[in-house]
């Protein structure tokens, strides 16, 4: 029997007092594609990470066809056929196809070659792309054709992919499978790390999973449940939320009437024509690939950028297009952004300060000008006991916390003030199990109660999940909600892939 | 000589020095790092590059030690931004108030010394066209080099890899580690670089253009070159473009002051800080929403271990 | 061997406090090394330099009225870093303070005027500084240029302004041609706290500054509006502040509590408008602002740690022949060693062996 085309034995790695890889044996057979299965947090990044030598093990050994290498570099993995497709993507959005390419290549290939090369291989995998075209213009899924084709082109021997469908559309997601039948076929190795159980179970022939940077299993996914495989991952039985999804019935706490928008900068999504109406007691999702104007909705919705009529935006009927977040937060609206660190809260600053943060306005926290620190105290440990919050003191700073605590403080910060609407951009996005059932719980529960709950998600399993109508964010443009009740993964892809949407008018981008 | 041919020779010497160095800092910027210390590497390049010219008798070798001194200040600055990612703003300001301080220390014992200064170099046959031989091919070494390295730059960051490379890392330092390139030690280079020629351009103050030292020579030049490198949107020939319309204003005001205008010699002098105001906010003006600078600029790159 | 940076979860509370006090020592042992590299004997240099300024009640006072223009610009600067905003110009800012507050006493020279003018010089002087520094705001909030290049091009406009008022329209006729105006008269001139002494109405006046914007950042919704610009931008939006209000709130502050202090320094120690009316005091100030970490009670501090350094260089210069520009080298070299002892908030720097990755 041939060595294997990869194995890691007993590898460690360590960041300051935390095991991210705790003597992890990993092997990969030529010819396989083999999932990588875990937690975020779990040590899978950092572990492939030193397969494509970004990160040097502390200790244990690399083997590559049963040979031992030290890997100190991503060029020294891509020469003995090492090639990665980054999770969020490795590319320079001010640079053209061909560029991006060349600096994935060693050598000093001149840019015409490549190009022609590049067309070469796009054609023959199926995966067409420009190479004169600059990377902001392109949307997500060809951006991640990009960096297929560029690892492609050196004739790797091993691919790993990082999440690789998590951006993608149903059908963009088929896509991408075939062409790893192809790869396959050719004898090429894939490593494919994701947390997409149905997905592993039907392209990956061998997984390993990873739990608290140790591997807890190894198995044959094909052979498993999408259950036990999340059983593995977890440790423990995951919990469903319980919701039952049921049509509008209370009053219109939001609505959104023909909005337009110009993008807000050289590379933005412009909003176009934008209507919905979210109802006391529902929770309302958007669906979309990442780009299609979701953070641009997200801005529009809290007052961040203000709509050009005051008619465009009705929070309970009132008119509240011109007015800022703030506002929007004194009529009861409460918003909970993307991005934790650096937009929903201030990463060197205590919980305390970015409890103020959304909270001045409307909070009670400030009276004449001064912040009352002992009020802000006594809501941190308010949101804390809520929500379970684990931290190391009673006030520490938000960079301190993990993602998934971090989550549940901002999440909870602003349904401890039970908001009459709540719009929510990628709830769970990054955060592990247990977190993510506790915050999905809490918005199920405070639809329950009467609010509005709208909920901007990439992940349709947790749309599905959670919403009661489900509409999807194309172009810029917003489709009618559909009730989730018989509705299918198939047509939610569908319209993520902009079939039903009124073709764009040319543009000069 | 035509007047006009006079002036217009003062123009290239008034604009070397500035193209020098805004064609180091344009490299550096595109590699994502904003040094703000052209000034403070400016004016030590002026103070070293005279001490030792007079030091040696050799300009050659004071030229030397301008770049040398240069090298060393910008080396400082790595240190500080890329060793210890300390922020580069406030880095380029202590640069600047360290080379200003330092180069009064050294330059104390040469204040006023006069010295020869570098000769022209003269290009045989070329020089004898009419007005444009003696402008463009009787010149000093520093004016050929200045437009030798605008064009090299130029080609380096469009043509060659090595450019390429060099702007994936202004562009987005993440996306450059990830794909392998020693993003810290690829921005030391262009640190140095950047302080090399900033060590040249005053090199070219203290030997060509008074050919002596006094403190605090550099009369805000460094400054003026940072807004050149904004002026041009990183494109180095608009360096150059832009090099040349601040040299032509700074000469122009010097003989309307000798011609006896009657305005306030103060309200002259003053007019190249006037004019960089308005030119920096004509520039966001025409630029409205086409493209800036390299995205990365000015933030810290520290990468996992 | 080589340096690696690891990023730290929470910055101990000890080394917010001793990482000014590391840069100091630091600087103060490269001192040493300088000293006696330039032939002197570093021990003596030091006490001349450092210890010598705070050893007699004249040197104390004299220290005060240095401090005074340098915490009172950083405080304000202060509150521009922090929020982001670069402004590098406070020297213009003060000179142009100076300019109108020195106007209200040179336009009421010799007339018959009250205890109003004083105050009246001062506001001048605070509203002149504001008005200036709001130039670079306009130009950075309103079109987008750079405020670090604008506000330091307007350094170099208003010195030569002040050179072109003292040589020109404000000369002191009876001056011998010297560049100076006429002394201040009596009431114009910032009242002595000491009878005999040197120090000014001016020091009370920066404490009480300092404890008001002590509270101002610490306690109240403004502070922290400041402080979340600086830190988060994009988080800053989404608590509801105004960005480009602030870069104008905070300018016209610095810019006038930099044009306060020059005018005390005009009205105070100088007494009349003359072209070298700050040895640098706008400049300095920026290096007192980082090294009192940007918060106000330690540009205090700081601001009294450098005055002693520019007694320091007075009297070197004259006792050890040293030149004044030592100063800035060490002040320099402060600001060097401030930012990098910074970075140990941040990160846990770490010797290790191997290749680079």
């Amino acid at each position: 029997m041939p060595a294997p085309l990869i194995q890691t034995q007993q590898v460690v790695k360590r960041f300051g007092a935390l095991v991210a890889n705790d003597h992890v044996d990993l092997t990969v057979e030529a010819g396989e594609v083999h999932a990588l299965l875990g937690e975020n947090g779990a040590g899978k990044s950092t572990l492939v990470k030193m397969l494509y030598g970004l990160l040097q093990p502390d200790a244990g050994r690399i083997l590559w066809r049963g040979e031992k290498v030290v890997l100190d570099g991503p060029r020294a993995a891509r020469r003995r056929g090492i090639g990665m497709v980054f999770q969020h993507f490795s590319l320079f959005e001010a640079m053209t196809v061909a560029e991006n390419v060349a600096l994935a290549l060693d050598g000093d290939e001149p840019l015409p070659r490549i190009a022609a090369r590049l067309a070469e291989v796009s054609r023959a995998y199926g995966l067409p792309l420009e190479p004169g075209r600059e990377v902001w213009q392109l949307s997500v899924g060809e951006r991640q054709r990009i960096e297929i084709v560029r690892c492609l082109m050196q004739d790797p021997q091993l691919l790993i992919l990082d999440e690789p469908t998590s951006v993608l559309t149903p059908q963009e997601a088929e896509g991408l499978f075939a062409t790893l039948d192809r790869i396959r076929a050719e004898g090429r190795a894939v490593l494919y790390i994701s947390h997409k159980l149905e997905e592993v179970r039907r392209i990956c022939e061998a997984a390993t999973i990873l739990r608290h940077g140790k591997v807890v299993a190894r198995c044959d996914p094909r052979a498993e449940s999408a259950a036990s495989l999340a059983r593995m991952m977890v440790g423990s039985t995951v919990l469903g939320v319980t919701h039952e999804a049921a049509a509008p019935q209370g009053p219109v706490r939001l609505a959104v009437a023909s909005l337009s928008l110009p993008p807000a900068e050289a590379h933005g999504v412009a909003l176009r024509d934008v209507s919905l109406s979210l109802h006391g007691g529902e929770v309302l999702g958007i669906a979309g690939v990442a780009g299609n104007g979701q953070d641009e909705l997200f801005a529009a919705l809290s007052g961040e950028r203000l709509a050009p009529r005051a008619e465009a935006v009705l929070l309970d009927r009132r008119p509240v297009g011109r007015e800022g977040i703030n506002a929007r937060r004194r009529l009861g609206a409460a918003f909970v952004p993307e991005e934790r660190l650096g937009h929903a809260a201030a990463p060197r600053f205590p919980l305390s300060e970015n409890a103020l943060l959304s909270g001045h306005a409307a909070g009670g926290f400030v009276a004449g000008g001064l912040v009352r620190r002992g009020q802000l105290l006594g809501f941190v440990d308010e949101v804390t006991r809520t929500f379970d919050l684990r931290k190391g003191t009673r006030d520490p700073e938000a960079r301190a916390l993990s993602g998934g605590n971090l989550q549940k403080f901002t999440v909870g910060r602003e349904i401890l003030r039970r908001p009459m609407v709540l719009v929510v951009a990628q709830p769970t996005w990054g955060v592990d199990a247990g977190a993510a059932r506790r915050i999905r719980q809490a918005l199920l529960d405070l639809a329950a109660e009467g609010s509005g709950v709208l909920a901007i998600s990439q992940d349709l399993d947790e749309l599905l999940e959670i919403a009661d109508r489900i509409a999807v964010m194309f172009h810029g443009r917003l489709s009618a909600p559909l009730p989730v009740s018989g509705l299918t993964r198939e047509t939610l892809g569908l319209l993520m892939g902009g079939s039903g949407f009124p073709a764009d008018a040319p543009e000069a981008a | 000589m035509t007047l006009l041919e006079a002036i217009l020779l003062t123009v290239i010497t008034a604009s070397t020095p500035l193209l020098i160095a805004a064609i180091g800092e344009l490299v550096v910027e595109k590699s994502g790092v904003l040094n703000l210390g052209v000034e403070g590497m400016m004016i030590m390049g002026a103070a070293c590059g005279i001490v030792a010219a007079i030091a040696t008798g050799s300009g050659a070798l004071g030229v030397i030690a301008a770049i040398l001194a240069g090298m060393a200040m910008a080396a400082l600055f790595a240190a500080l931004t890329l060793g210890l990612a300390a922020n580069q703003v406030a880095a380029g300001l202590a640069l600047t108030i360290f080379g200003i301080g330092l180069s009064g220390v050294v330059g104390a014992a040469h204040v006023g010394a006069q010295r020869a200064g570098i000769g022209k170099l003269e290009i045989p046959v070329l020089a004898d066209i009419p007005f444009l031989g003696p402008l463009l091919f009787n010149q000093d070494p520093f004016v050929y080099a200045s437009f030798a390295l605008t064009a090299g730059v130029a080609w380096f960051l469009t043509r060659s890899k090595a450019g390429l490379v060099l702007r994936a890392c202004g562009e987005s330092a993440a996306s450059a580690h990830a794909l392998g390139y020693p993003v810290l030690r690829i921005r030391f280079l262009a640190i140095l670089f950047g302080g090399a020629c900033a060590g040249l351009a005053g090199a070219y103050l203290s030997l060509v253009l008074t050919p002596f030292w006094t403190s605090g020579m550099t009369a805000g030049r460094g400054w003026i070159a940072l807004a050149i490198v904004v002026f041009a949107s990183w494109l180095p020939w608009r360096a150059a473009l832009g090099a040349y319309l601040f040299g032509g204003i700074t000469i122009l005001q010097l003989h309307a002051q000798g011609a006896g205008f009657r305005v306030p010699p103060q309200l002259m002098s003053a007019l190249p800080y006037l004019i960089t105001i308005v030119v920096l906010v004509l520039i966001m003006r025409l630029r409205r929403g086409g493209t800036a600078g390299p995205a990365g600029l000015g933030l810290p790159f520290v990468p996992d271990r | 061997m080589r340096l690696v940076l690891e990023r730290r979860s929470e910055t101990p509370l000890a080394l917010r406090l001793g990482s000014p006090l590391l840069a100091v020592t630091l600087t103060l042992a490269s001192a040493f090394v300088i000293f006696a590299a330039m032939g002197q004997d570093p021990l003596n240099a030091l006490h001349v330099y450092f210890i010598a300024p705070l050893s007699d009640s004249w040197g104390l006072q004299e220290v005060a009225v240095k401090a005074t223009p340098l915490v009172l610009i950083s405080v304000g600067l202060a509150l521009c870093y922090r929020s982001n905003n670069w402004n590098i110009g406070a020297e213009g800012q003060f000179l142009v303070g100076a300019m109108a507050g020195g106007w209200l006493a040179l336009a009421t020279h010799g007339a018959p005027d009250g205890p109003w003018l004083l105050p009246a010089m001062l506001a001048c002087g605070a509203l002149g500084g504001a008005l200036f520094a709001l130039i670079p705001a306009l130009l950075k909030t309103r079109f987008g240029a750079n405020e670090i290049l604008t506000s330091l091009m307007l350094v170099y406009v208003a010195e030569l302004l002040l050179d072109w008022l003292v040589r020109g329209p404000w000369r002191d006729p009876q001056g011998f041609n010297m560049p100076v105006t006429v002394t201040f008269e009596p009431e114009a001139v910032v009242p002595l706290l000491l009878e005999g002494g040197r120090l000014n109405i001016g020091t009370p006046i920066a404490l009480l500054v300092v404890a008001l914007l002590a509270v101002l950042v610490g306690r109240t919704l403004k502070g922290f509006e400041i402080r979340l610009v600086g830190e988060a931008p994009r988080a800053a939006r989404f608590a509801g502040f105004d960005e480009k209000k602030l870069t104008w709130t905070v300018f016209a502050i610095s810019g006038a509590l930099a044009g306060l202090a020059g005018i005390l320094e005009a009205a105070g120690t100088v007494r009349m408008l003359q072209p070298g009316i700050s040895p640098g005091y706008g400049f300095t100030a920026i290096i007192v602002a980082f090294l009192g970490r940007l918060n106000p009670v330690g540009c205090l501090v700081a601001g009294v740690f450098l005055a002693v350094t520019f007694i320091g260089a007075e009297n070197a210069q004259i006792m050890l022949r040293l030149p004044l520009d030592v100063t800035r080298v060490f002040q320099g070299l402060l600001l060097f060693y401030v930012l990098a002892c910074d970075t140990l908030l941040l990160y846990r720097p770490r010797l290790v062996r191997g290749a680079h990755a």
